[in-house]
């Protein structure tokens, strides 16, 4: 007699519709940004007071705000902004913890110091309280949120760079290079930088869904997006006054916001499993 | 007699690939079995489902599978766990992940004893205490209380066979126990293996060398690709191999009767002729280097001349790879100096130190390691040719024959080296330090990571290359037969001091130093087969 003493194992399938929906839906948001005419008819700031407030229905799909705008038309019409918010933040902190987090690892010790107690510092700072410093500072707008959402999303970057710099730049491919004869220039440029910035990419895709959101907070204080334009978080802050009696002008923005969030965590970890998977 | 472990047609597969296949063994009480094999022979995973421990996603299947005088074909995780350290003690190779890194050793120890519910608390923290010095830790009170951080490998390999042994089970399994070890150590934790074997407990002892298990065992398995290839009493396989592949094995074991013999099975014949030895290529005059008050490399000298091979022999910390950066000119010397081709790196600038790089090459003892891990084996060998001036048009042409120079093929440009055997890795490694044309190969521990079969490729591979082009080695290693098989001269090193230097065959057969003769005594030999195998062949 042969047993079998455990049961064969079920393939891991390759097919992961979680991922898949995630994958639509950011080619969705793409395509709004791109083009909302596509995706919605009309201008978002067109108002018809004679309809203001109707609940989602045939006419109005998810129904109207105050001021008689389709809310599903401002909403598509709200992904550029948001979308150029979290892009442009994270592009921006990126490139600039690119920049410390290398100065850092790579200059002395002076320099370390130096720029990591900076970073430190804004570490240590609460998150919004630095946001709202900052645009107090220059002022309300979407161009100023977002360098006052890069301002807070940096440190986190040139921490990430300088521990990955550390770390490959005593390992065996620098010493390798370095024993070829290769300038410093040039190991910094071909093998330090691009496998210090490999992993960041997870962060970014994770990241540009947490800049959205901040953007929409900024704006739902009153700090970033200004009325009427047609930005999500500006929405939901318009919504709040209603939720009583018109609980779709609040949670379809909502809505909206945390499905971006969430679609760009899914994929983001979906590579961060490639990239393990393969450096394993 | 009943068996300690007894199984029939054993095989094992993982998501369709069958690593174990039709595997019978048993072991009595008292009894010691070696499984040898090379990586992914699959004597690993036929240990660990004695045991239950087969892994997640494994289909086992057995005629007959009887542990402990019991049929285990259906066992549950809970009866497994009553038979793991209780009738059969797990000692793996690496203490340091074997170990919890939170707890005391001391703990860990007596963790055995309560789980089993042999001994209450507070008796198992003084029975703990008397089983480290059983295992021969020194001040076993001081120890029990430190963290694995803390102990050497050999104490942390120790403590890990305490804590296999504590509830005293009739059989030992141990998972190549001594691989990760020096050679003085290894010689310590084999000897305490063999006082427990007298004492009447059962060993299943698994292993990649030969010489570890032949001083051990009664009986050995030999494995190949999930198969039993040889079995038979170790006297019996080792003087007399049945199998070609045991014969391959027994063959590629390099040590002084083969020096200028080629190991792997094509054509080894005729010896090597003599070389001479050409003009001084490398010196170290009086190199020291400090880390903090810790003398790394304390004043040592020596000179490697075109086509020679000086052998650098030490335990680990003794201080050779610091000594090997120093001369690749990674790291500057707190004292002393050392040249290439006559000029010193100390006295040169920035881009003349660029310049010399080219002329001493390294190759390192983990091939992976050292490549980037973007990159396939043709930019990596492209930027090689880059530095020797290759123009680019012609580095495809010079990348597939420095590959055809070290055995691979030229589809291997396109490959990404983590899709590589470890041996095809260091082949590229190999190609990739020769590209520049250099005269000194610093050679880092380059075969210790291989299975002996592919150490054997790779040794023959670095001979072939010296007597074609005429670099000199500097040959870093543990391994003393590896050192014996390939040097002209050897070099002792202990805490960063040379202790003995001179011709290999001398030093080997007459050494001075306290400390070479202890290292030479501690080295597991299989004298009887190697005689009786070249009376065969």
């Amino acid at each position: 007699m042969t047993a079998a003493l455990v049961a064969a194992p079920a393939r891991r399938g390759r097919f992961a519709p979680g991922v898949w929906a995630a994958a639509v839906f950011l080619v969705l948001l793409a395509v709004a940004a791109l083009a909302p005419g596509l995706l919605a008819h009309g201008s978002p700031n067109d108002a018809d007071t004679m309809a203001a407030l109707q609940g989602p229905g045939a006419g109005h799909l998810l129904g109207t705000d105050a001021n008689g705008r389709d809310i599903a038309t401002r909403i598509v019409h709200g992904v550029r902004p948001s979308l150029l918010t979290g892009l442009g933040a994270v592009g921006l902190a990126v490139t600039a913890g690119t920049l410390l987090g290398l100065s850092a690892g790579l200059g002395g010790r002076v320099v370390d110091e130096i720029v990591m107690r900076a970073v430190d510092v804004l570490l240590s700072l609460p998150n919004l309280l630095l946001a709202l410093v900052v645009l107090t500072i220059l002022g309300p707008g979407t161009v100023n949120a977002v360098y006052a959402i890069a301002l807070y999303l940096v440190p986190g970057y040139a921490r990430l760079v300088r521990v990955q710099v550390r770390v490959i730049r005593t390992s065996g491919h620098v010493e390798a290079a370095t024993s070829l004869g290769l300038t410093r220039l040039r190991i910094i440029r071909r093998h330090i930088l691009p496998n210090a910035f490999a992993p960041l990419l997870v962060l970014v895709t994770v990241e540009i869904g947490i800049a959205m959101v901040a953007g929409a907070s900024l704006s739902f204080l009153g700090f970033g997006a200004r009325p009427p334009d047609p930005e999500w978080g500006a929405m939901l802050a318009a919504g709040r006054d209603y939720f009583s009696v018109a609980w779709w002008v609040a949670v379809f923005p909502g809505l909206a916001i945390t499905l971006t969030v969430l679609a760009f965590t899914v994929v983001g970890r979906r590579f961060q499993l490639r990239l393990e998977g393969r450096t394993a | 007699m009943t068996a300690l472990v007894e199984v029939e047609k054993l095989t094992v597969a993982f998501g369709g690939t069958t690593v174990v296949r039709d595997v019978a063994l048993r072991v009595d009480p008292g009894e010691c079995v070696a499984i040898v094999g090379e990586s992914g022979s699959g004597k690993s995973v036929t240990a660990r489902t004695l045991l239950g421990l087969t892994g997640d996603g494994a289909d086992v299947r057995a005629e007959t599978f009887r542990v402990d005088g019991e049929d285990a074909t259906f066992h549950t995780e809970r009866q497994w766990r009553a038979i793991r350290g209780a009738r059969i003690g797990f000692v793996l190779q690496d203490a340091l992940q074997s170990l919890d890194p939170l707890r005391p050793v001391g703990r860990e120890v007596a963790e055995t004893l309560r789980l089993h519910g042999l001994l209450p608390r507070k008796e198992a923290r003084a029975r703990a205490v008397e089983l480290l010095r059983a295992v021969g830790v020194p001040e076993p009170e001081l120890r029990a209380t430190q963290y694995p951080h803390e102990l050497s490998g050999g104490l942390r390999q120790r403590a890990l066979i305490a804590s296999a042994i504590a509830a005293d089970p009739p059989l030992l399994i141990a998972d190549e126990p001594t691989t990760a070890l020096d050679v003085t150590v290894q010689a310590q934790i084999l000897d305490l293996l063999e006082a427990r074997r007298r004492t009447g407990t059962a060993l299943l002892l698994i292993s990649h060398d030969l010489a570890v298990v032949s001083r051990l065992a009664d009986r050995v398995l030999v494995m190949k690709d999930g198969e039993v290839v040889e079995e038979g009493a170790t006297a019996d396989v080792l003087d007399r191999p049945g199998h070609p592949y045991t014969r391959t094995l027994l063959a590629a074991v390099p040590d002084g009767t083969t020096r200028g013999t080629r190991l792997s099975a094509a054509g080894r014949a005729a010896p090597r002729p003599p070389r001479e030895p050409g003009d001084v290529v490398l010196e170290a005059r009086d190199l020291t280097k400090r880390f903090g008050d810790r003398t790394a490399v304390d004043a040592v000298s020596f000179t490697l001349r075109a086509g020679e091979t000086l052998g650098l022999v030490g335990e680990s910390g003794s201080g050779k790879t610091t000594l090997a950066r120093l001369v690749l000119g990674l790291l500057d010397p707190d004292g002393g100096e050392a040249a290439v081709d006559g000029r010193p790196w100390g006295e040169l600038t920035a881009k003349e130190r660029r310049a010399l790089r080219r002329h001493v090459q390294v190759v390192y003892q983990d091939p992976l390691g050292s490549f980037d891990p973007r990159w396939n084996v043709r930019r990596v060998l492209h930027e090689a040719l880059e530095v020797g001036d290759v123009p680019k048009r012609d580095r495809d042409a010079r990348a597939a024959a420095l590959l055809d120079q070290v055995g691979l093929p030229a589809a291997t440009l396109d490959r990404r080296p983590r899709t590589l055997s470890g041996g095809q890795r260091q082949r590229v490694a190999i190609a990739r330090a020769l590209a520049p044309g250099p005269r000194v190969l610093v050679c880092d521990e380059p075969v210790s990571a291989l299975d002996v079969s592919v150490q054997a490729q790779v040794l023959d591979l670095l001979a072939d290359l010296r007597d074609e082009l005429g670099m000199a080695y500097l040959f870093v290693s543990h391994h003393l037969g590896v050192v014996q098989h390939v040097s002209d001269r050897v070099a002792v090193m202990k805490d960063g001091v040379i202790v003995e230097t001179g011709p290999v065959a001398d030093v080997f057969a007459a050494p001075r130093a306290a400390y070479t003769r202890a290292l030479l005594a501690a080295i597991p030999r299989i004298e009887p087969s190697r005689t009786s195998l070249e009376a065969t062949t």
